[in-house]
C-alpha cells in the first residue's frame, strides 16, 4: 500500500506527470494562467509580425523605391508600431509583476521542513519545535494538502534548484545562503520533481517525489515517519541489521533506533516506506534495494555510495533488513 | 571600377599626432578596457563587504605608513610625467632622455613601499575574502606599475638609439606619459577602497 | 624587400601606370613561404584565416551536438558516459560561444570593416595577427582536453562551488577559465582595432552618418566587447586563484560568495549574447539594402537602436539569475529592462521590413537566409520576452524551454545571417560565386531542419525536461519528442554540409565573381575581388551613403599616398576630414612568436602561479622586438 501512490504514478501512463501546464495549487495555476497570457499576446505578435512581412515580400510594385512621401508614411506607420510595442511590453510587464507575488505565498510563515541539496539526493528534515519530533527522511516529502507548506531551502556542497513543476516555480538552493519556497497542493497525488540546476555528474539522477496527502493521512505518515525504525521480524532481516552494523553502512547512514548514526547518506530510518530509491531512480522493490547495494555504481555512476563488498548471502539480509524498514 | 581624382593628400604630414595618432587612440581603448577591469574589482570589493558581517572580515584595518607614501611618491611622479610629455611634443631629445632616465626612477621608487603593503594588510590571501580582494587589488596595480616602468625602461633605450630622434618615439613618449598618469590616477580609488574605507 | 629602379610616385598611380600599380602591390604584399604566411599583418589573410578557423570550430561544436542528440535520442541512452556528456556539453556550449560565434563576428569584421570604410589595412594590424594566434591556441587547448577526456564539464558558465577548488578536481576547470582568457585577449585586440579603424581610418568624407550600417553595428560591438570582456577576464581569474593559490572569493564559509561568480558572469555574458546579435543586424542591414535595391530603410533609427541596445545590455543581467534567490523587488526591475530591449529590437524589425515593402526583394540566398532570420529571430526574441517575466522564469528557467529560446536568437538570429553573409560576401573574398542551387539546398534544409529541431524543446522545457541531463526515465512523458528533435538535427547537420560543400567547391570552381556582382552600394564592392593587397589603388573619397549608386561611372579618389611605404590616411573623428599620411606597420614574425610566448605563459599557470613570473619574461622579449624599429620607411615621420 505505501508504494502505491509510486506504482499508480508510473503505471497510469503518466499523463502530465512533472508538467507546468498540468498545475495543481495556486502558485502554479497563476504561473500557468500567466504562461497562457503570454503565449496568447505573444502568437498575435508573431502573427502581425508574419503577415505584414508576407505582404511586403509577394505585394505588386507600383512606384519606384525610395519616394519622400512613402518613406515619410513609412517612417510614421514604424513610430506607430514602435508605440505599439511599448504598449504591448508594459502589458506584459504588468501582468508579470501581478502574478509576481503567487511565487511568495506563504512567506510568513515559518519554515516546517528543511530541504538540503546534496550531489545528488535530496534530504528532508521536518521540523518540529520539539525536536524529539524532528525527524529526517530523503527524496520523497510528504505534504498535507490544502495548505502552504513553507520550504527551507539548503545545500550543503553545490547548487541545486529544488523544481516540482505541477506545484510551483523552481527555487536554487545556494551554499552559504537560505532560500524559501511555498508548496501547496490542492489535490491528493504524485508530483514528480527533479533538481534543475546543473550540479556535477548525476545531475540528471537527482529527482524527488512529492506525495500530498489528505491531512489525516499526513498525519498518520507523519507520527509514523518521526519513530524509530521498525526491530526485524524475521532472523533474515534481523541477521540484515548485524550486516549493516557491522559493514560500513553504519557510517554513512542514521536508522533511528539503532547505533547507526551517519549522515553523509540518506536517513534509512524508513526506507521501506518510500516509493523511489537512489533519488528517483528506481522504484523500491527488495530486489532494486539488492541492486543498488551490490552496486551502486553502475547503476548511478559517481554518486557518492561506494560499493560495499558482500557476500550474496549478507546481499539477502540487507535487502530483506531494508525493505523491511517501513 | 572608374575612378575620378577628387582629393589631392600629398601635402598631408607622414605621421599623425596627438588627435592624430592611432597609438593615441589605441592607449586610450587600452586604458578604458583596464579602467573597467578597475571599476569592476571595486565593485567586487564593495560587494563583498556588504555581505559581511564585519569589515575587515577579522583583520585591523591596514597599516596606513606604507600606502600613503606610495600615493605621494605616484601623486609627485605626475610632475615629471607631465613635463616630459610637454618636452616630448617639443621633441627635445636631451630632455626627453633625461626625463626618462627620471621617470625609470620614479617607476622603480613605489615598488619600494608597494612590497610593504602586502605585509600591511595584516592579513593573506587566502585567509578570507576580504584578504582575497584586497591582495587582487594590490596585484592588480602593482601590474600596472611594473608593465608601465618596462615599458618606460624600453622607451629610454630607444630614445638613447639612433631611432630616438623620430616624431614617432616622441608620441610613444607622450603616450607613454598618458598611461603613467592613468596608473596613478588608478590608484587613488584603490588607495580609497584599501586603507581609508575600513576606517569608515 | 629589394625592388630596382626609381620609386614611383603617386602621379604615376594616378596616370594609370601599371608598374606604379606592380610597386604598391608590392609594397603591401605578403610573399610565399610559410615564414611570411606566418608573418602576414594583411586584414584579408588574417580576416579569411579567422573566419575558416572559427567555422571549423562550428563544425566540431557541431558534431558535439550531434552526439548529444544521440545519446538524447532514447531514455536511459549508454552512447555516451554522464562524465562524458558534461564534457561535451560544456565543450559544445564554450566552444560555440567563445570560439565560434565571437570570433566569427569579429572574423567578418577584421576582413570587412577596412574595406567598408575605404582603408588599406586596419588599425594595429599586428595586433590583429597576434589575436588570430591567441584566439587559435585557446582553441587548440580546448580541443585538446577533449581529446584527452579532461575536459571542463561545469557547463558553460561554470558555476562555483562546482567549478570551485572543493568540487572541481582536476584542471578540467582551470582549462575552461583559461580557454576563455585566451578568447578574451583576443576578442579586445579585435575590438580595440576596430574603434580604432572606425573613428580613424575611415576614407575621407564619411562622416558618421555616412557610415554603412554594417560599421555601425561592429562598432558597438567592439565598445560591448570593450566594457563587457573585462568581467569575465577578472572573475576567470579569481575563479584560477580560488583554485590554484586558495583565495576564498567563492567561499561562503571565508566571507565570498557564489552568486559573486554569477553577478559577474552574467554581467559579461548578457552583453555576450548581443556581441553575437549585434554583427548580424548589421549583415541584415547590409544584405537586404542590396537586395532589395534601395537604401535600408531608417538609417538614424538603426543606429539608435543598436546603440540602445548596447546601452540596455549592461542593465540586464540579473535575468539570468532570478530563481537563485535574490529579492524580488530588484529582480522585477530586471523584468522591466529585458522587456524594454524588445522596443530597439522592434525597431529594427519594423525598419527592415519597410524596407522590404518599399524596395525590390530579389530571392537569392542571402535573401532567403535573411527570411529564415526574421521568422526565427521573432519567435525567439519572443520566447525572450517570456522569459524575462520572473514569475514565467521560475518554471521555464534552466529547462529545455531556455534551450530554445537561446538556440532560436543564436542561430535564428545570428547563423542565419551569418550564412547569408558568408553567401553575399564569398565573392568578395574569393573573387568567385557560390552556388544559387547549392545555396537553395542549404537554406531548406537548415531553416526546416532548425524548426523541426528546435521548436519542440519548448514543449519538451514546458513538460518539465531540465537542461544538462544526460538522460531521463522512459516513464516520462518526453521520449517522442526527444527521438523527433535528434532525427530532426539529421537534417539540420545536412543543411550545413551543404553549405560547407558549396563553400569548398565554389573556392575552387564558382563561376568569377566581378568586383561587385550584386550591385551594392557600399566601398568593399569598388575594388576587385578579391581585393588586392591594398585593397584600394586609390582611397575613395566619400560623398554620400551610397557611394557605389550615387557616384555615376566614376568613384570619387583620393591621390598623394605614397607608393614605398605602407601609407592610409588617419582622418578626423566625425567629419573625416583627412589629418595624416599614416604609415601601417609591415609583416612581423614578432607577433606569432609573442602568441607562443603569451600561449606557454597563460597554459603553464595553469599548474604552477610562478608560470606568471617567469613566463612573462619572453612575452616582453617578443614584445620588445615586436615594437622595436626596424628602419623601414615606414619609421618615417
Ligand atoms: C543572439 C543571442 C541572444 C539574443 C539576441 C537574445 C535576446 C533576448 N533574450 Fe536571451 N539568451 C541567450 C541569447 C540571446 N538572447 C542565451 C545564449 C541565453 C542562455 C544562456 C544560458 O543559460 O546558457 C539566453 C537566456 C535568456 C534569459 C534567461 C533565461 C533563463 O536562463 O531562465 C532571458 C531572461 O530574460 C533572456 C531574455 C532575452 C530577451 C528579452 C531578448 C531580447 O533581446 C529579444 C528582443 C526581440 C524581440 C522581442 C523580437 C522582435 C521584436 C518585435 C517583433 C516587436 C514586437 C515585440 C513585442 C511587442 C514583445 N534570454
Ligand atoms: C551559436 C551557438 C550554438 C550553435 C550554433 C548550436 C548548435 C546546436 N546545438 Fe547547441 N548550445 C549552445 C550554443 C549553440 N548550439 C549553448 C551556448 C548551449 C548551452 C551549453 C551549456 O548548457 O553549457 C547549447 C546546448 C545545447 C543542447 C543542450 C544540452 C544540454 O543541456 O544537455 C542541445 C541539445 O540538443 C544542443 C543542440 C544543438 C544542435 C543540434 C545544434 C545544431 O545546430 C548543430 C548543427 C551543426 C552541425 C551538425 C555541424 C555541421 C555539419 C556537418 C559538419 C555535417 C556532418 C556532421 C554530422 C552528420 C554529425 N545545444
Ligand atoms: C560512504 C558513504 C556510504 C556508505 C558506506 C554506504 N552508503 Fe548507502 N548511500 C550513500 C549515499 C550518498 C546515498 C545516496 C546516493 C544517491 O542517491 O545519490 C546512499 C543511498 C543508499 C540507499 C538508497 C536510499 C534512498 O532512499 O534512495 C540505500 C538503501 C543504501 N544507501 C544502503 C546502504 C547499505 C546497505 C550500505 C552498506 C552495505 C551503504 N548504503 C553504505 C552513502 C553511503
Ligand atoms: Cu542537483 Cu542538479
Ligand atoms: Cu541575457
Amino acid at each position: 500500500m505505501k508504494i502505491a501512490p509510486g506504482c499508480a504514478l508510473f503505471l497510469s501512463g503518466c499523463a502530465g506527470t512533472q508538467s507546468v501546464l498540468n498545475a495543481d495549487g495556486p502558485s502554479a495555476l497563476a504561473l500557468q494562467n500567466l504562461i497562457f497570457l503570454f503565449f496568447a499576446v505573444c502568437g498575435i505578435v508573431f502573427v502581425l509580425v508574419m503577415g505584414v512581412m508576407t505582404w511586403a515580400l509577394v505585394r505588386e510594385r507600383h512606384a519606384p523605391a525610395g519616394q519622400p512621401p512613402i518613406e515619410r508614411s513609412m517612417g510614421r506607420i514604424v513610430s506607430g508600431a514602435v508605440v505599439a510595442t511599448f504598449v504591448v511590453i508594459t502589458f506584459l510587464t504588468a501582468a508579470s509583476f501581478y502574478a509576481t507575488p503567487s511565487l511568495d505565498r506563504g512567506k510568513a510563515d515559518p519554515p516546517t521542513i528543511l530541504v538540503r541539496g546534496q550531489q545528488w539526493w535530496w534530504q528532508f528534515t521536518y521540523l518540529d519545535p520539539d525536536p524529539a519530533k524532528t525527524f529526517q527522511t530523503a527524496n520523497e516529502l510528504h505534504i498535507p494538502v490544502g495548505t502552504d507548506v513553507r520550504l527551507r531551502l539548503e545545500a550543503s556542497d553545490v547548487i541545486h534548484s529544488f523544481w516540482v513543476p505541477n506545484l510551483a516555480g523552481k527555487q536554487d538552493l545556494v551554499p552559504g545562503r537560505e532560500n524559501g519556497l511555498t508548496l501547496h497542493a490542492s489535490k491528493a497525488g504524485v508530483y514528480r520533481g527533479q533538481c534543475a540546476e546543473f550540479c556535477g555528474l548525476q545531475h540528471s539522477h537527482m529527482a524527488l517525489l512529492v506525495v500530498a496527502e489528505k491531512p489525516e493521512d499526513y498525519a498518520r505518515w507523519l507520527n509514523a515517519q518521526s519513530g524509530p525504525a521498525a526491530v526485524p521480524a524475521e532472523s533474515e532481516a534481523a541477521a540484515g541489521k548485524l550486516v549493516f552494523m557491522r559493514k560500513p553502512c553504519a557510517a554513512c547512514h542514521t536508522i533511528r533506533g539503532t547505533e547507526a548514526a551517519g549522515t553523509t547518506g540518506p536517513d534509512l530510518t524508513h526506507v521501506g516506506s518510500r516509493s523511489m530509491i537512489g533519488a528517483g531512480l528506481m522504484e523500491n522493490t527488495r530486489g532494486s534495494i539488492a541492486a543498488w547495494i551490490a552496486d551502486p555504481q553502475t547503476l548511478k555512476p559517481g554518486n557518492n555510495m561506494p560499493l560495499v563488498p558482500v557476500t550474496s548471502e549478507e546481499l539477502r539480509q540487507l535487502s530483506a533488513y531494508m525493505s523491511g524498514l517501513k | 571600377m572608374k575612378e575620378r581624382i577628387a582629393l589631392d593628400l600629398s601635402k598631408l604630414p607622414l605621421h599623425g599626432t596627438g588627435n592624430a595618432s592611432l597609438t593615441f587612440w589605441g592607449t586610450s581603448a587600452f586604458m578604458l578596457i583596464e579602467g573597467t577591469g578597475f571599476a569592476l574589482a571595486i565593485a567586487v570589493y564593495f560587494y563583498l563587504m556588504s555581505l559581511a558581517p564585519r569589515w575587515p572580515i577579522e583583520a585591523p584595518p591596514p597599516d596606513l605608513a606604507a600606502g600613503t607614501i606610495l600615493t605621494l611618491l605616484l601623486l609627485v611622479s605626475v610632475v615629471p610625467n607631465v613635463l616630459v610629455s610637454r618636452w616630448a611634443k617639443q621633441r627635445d631629445l636631451r630632455k626627453v632622455r633625461a626625463g626618462l632616465i627620471a621617470m625609470t626612477i620614479l617607476g622603480v621608487l613605489p615598488l619600494i613601499p608597494r612590497a610593504f603593503e602586502f605585509s600591511a594588510l595584516h592579513i593573506n590571501w587566502d585567509d578570507d575574502a576580504y584578504g582575497s580582494i584586497v591582495w587582487t587589488l594590490l596585484g592588480l596595480h602593482t601590474t600596472h606599475i611594473v608593465t608601465d616602468l618596462v615599458d618606460t625602461v624600453v622607451l629610454a633605450f630607444l630614445m638613447f638609439s639612433k631611432h630616438g630622434d623620430n616624431t614617432r618615439r616622441y608620441g610613444d613618449v607622450e603616450d607613454n606619459a598618458l598611461y603613467w598618469n592613468f596608473v596613478v590616477l588608478a590608484w587613488l580609488p584603490l588607495y580609497g577602497c584599501i586603507y581609508w574605507v575600513p576606517r569608515l | 624587400m629589394t625592388r630596382h629602379g626609381k620609386i614611383p610616385s603617386p602621379a604615376d598611380l594616378a596616370a594609370g601606370d601599371e608598374k606604379a600599380e606592380a610597386f604598391l602591390k608590392a609594397t603591401w604584399s605578403t610573399p610565399a613561404g610559410i615564414v611570411a604566411a606566418l608573418s602576414t599583418v594583411d586584414h584579408k589573410i588574417i580576416g579569411r584565416r579567422y573566419i575558416a578557423t572559427a567555422f571549423v570550430f562550428l563544425m566540431l561544436g557541431g558534431v558535439l551536438a550531434m552526439a548529444m542528440r544521440l545519446q538524447l535520442a532514447f531514455p536511459e541512452a549508454r552512447f555516451i558516459s554522464a562524465d562524458r556528456y558534461n564534457q561535451i556539453f560544456t565543450v559544445h556550449g564554450s566552444n560555440m560561444m567563445f570560439l565560434f560565434a565571437v570570433p566569427v563576428m569579429e572574423a567578418m569584421a577584421v576582413y570587412l570593416v577596412p574595406l567598408m570604410v575605404g582603408t588599406r589595412n586596419i588599425a594595429f594590424p599586428r595586433l590583429n595577427a597576434f589575436s588570430y594566434w591567441i584566439f587559435l591556441a585557446g582553441g587548440l587547448l580546448l580541443w585538446a582536453s577533449l581529446a584527452l577526456d579532461t575536459a571542463p564539464d561545469v557547463g558553460w558558465f561554470a558555476y562555483v562551488p562546482l567549478a570551485g577548488p572543493q568540487y572541481g578536481p582536476g584542471k578540467r576547470a582551470d582549462i575552461w577559465a583559461q580557454m576563455i582568457t585566451f578568447t578574451e585577449v583576443s576578442a579586445l585586440a579585435v575590438a580595440v582595432e576596430i574603434v580604432v579603424t572606425v573613428f580613424k581610418l575611415r576614407a575621407p568624407g564619411m562622416s558618421l552618418d555616412r557610415i554603412p550600417i554594417f560599421v555601425w553595428s561592429m562598432l558597438v560591438t567592439a565598445f560591448l566587447v570593450i566594457m563587457a570582456m573585462p568581467a569575465i577576464m577578472l572573475v576567470s581569474t579569481s575563479l584560477i586563484l580560488d583554485r590554484l593559490v586558495g583565495t576564498q572569493f567563492f567561499n561562503p564559509a571565508e566571507g565570498g560568495d557564489a552568486l559573486l561568480w554569477q553577478h559577474l558572469f552574467w554581467f559579461f555574458g548578457h552583453p555576450e549574447v548581443y556581441i553575437i546579435f549585434l554583427p548580424a543586424v548589421g549583415m541584415v542591414s547590409a544584405m537586404i539594402s542590396t537586395f532589395t535595391q534601395r537604401p535600408a530603410f531608417g538609417y538614424l533609427p538603426l543606429v539608435l537602436a543598436m546603440i540602445a541596445t548596447g546601452v540596455l545590455a549592461f542593465g540586464l543581467w540579473v535575468h539570468h539569475m532570478f530563481v537563485a534567490g535574490l529579492p524580488r523587488v530588484g529582480s522585477s526591475f530586471f523584468t522591466a529592462s529585458s522587456m524594454a530591449i524588445a522596443i530597439p529590437a522592434g525597431t529594427q524589425i519594423f525598419c527592415w521590413l519597410a524596407t522590404l515593402w518599399d524596395g525590390r526583394p530579389i530571392f537569392k540566398t542571402p535573401m532567403l537566409f535573411i527570411i529564415g532570420f526574421l521568422i526565427t529571430f521573432v519567435i525567439g526574441g519572443l520566447t525572450g520576452v517570456m522569459v524575462a517575466s520572473v514569475p514565467f522564469d521560475t518554471q521555464v528557467h534552466d529547462t529545455y524551454f531556455v534551450v530554445a529560446h537561446f538556440h532560436y536568437v543564436l542561430i535564428g538570429g545570428s547563423v542565419f545571417p551569418l550564412i547569408g553573409a558568408i553567401y553575399y560576401w564569398f565573392p568578395k573574398m574569393t573573387g568567385r560565386m557560390m552556388s544559387e542551387r547549392l545555396g537553395r539546398w542549404a537554406f531548406g534544409l537548415i531553416f526546416t531542419g532548425f524548426h523541426l529541431t528546435f521548436f519542440p524543446m519548448h514543449i519538451l522545457g514546458l513538460q518539465g525536461m531540465p537542461r544538462r541531463v544526460y538522460t531521463y526515465p522512459p516513464e516520462l512523458p518526453w521520449t517522442g519528442l526527444n527521438l523527433f528533435v535528434s532525427l530532426s538535427a539529421v537534417i539540420l547537420a545536412g543543411g550545413f554540409l551543404v553549405f560547407f560543400i558549396d563553400v569548398l567547391r565554389s573556392f575552387r570552381h564558382g563561376p568569377a565573381a566581378g568586383s561587385n556582382p550584386w550591385n551594392a552600394s557600399t566601398l568593399e564592392w569598388a575594388t576587385p575581388s578579391p581585393p588586392p593587397p591594398y585593397n584600394f589603388r586609390h582611397i575613395p573619397v566619400v560623398e554620400s551613403r551610397e557611394p557605389l549608386w550615387t557616384s555615376g561611372d566614376a568613384l570619387a579618389v583620393a591621390t598623394g599616398l605614397r607608393l614605398d611605404r605602407r601609407e592610409l590616411i588617419v582622418s578626423s573623428l566625425t567629419t573625416a576630414d583627412p589629418e595624416a599620411r599614416e604609415s601601417s606597420p609591415a609583416n612581423s614574425i614578432w607577433p606569432f612568436l609573442a602568441a607562443i610566448a603569451t600561449s606557454v605563459m597563460l597554459i603553464a599557470s595553469i599548474f604552477s602561479p610562478w608560470a606568471v613570473i617567469w613566463g612573462a619574461i619572453p612575452v616582453a622579449i617578443t614584445l620588445t622586438g615586436w615594437f622595436w624599429p626596424k628602419r623601414t620607411p615606414e619609421d618615417e615621420s
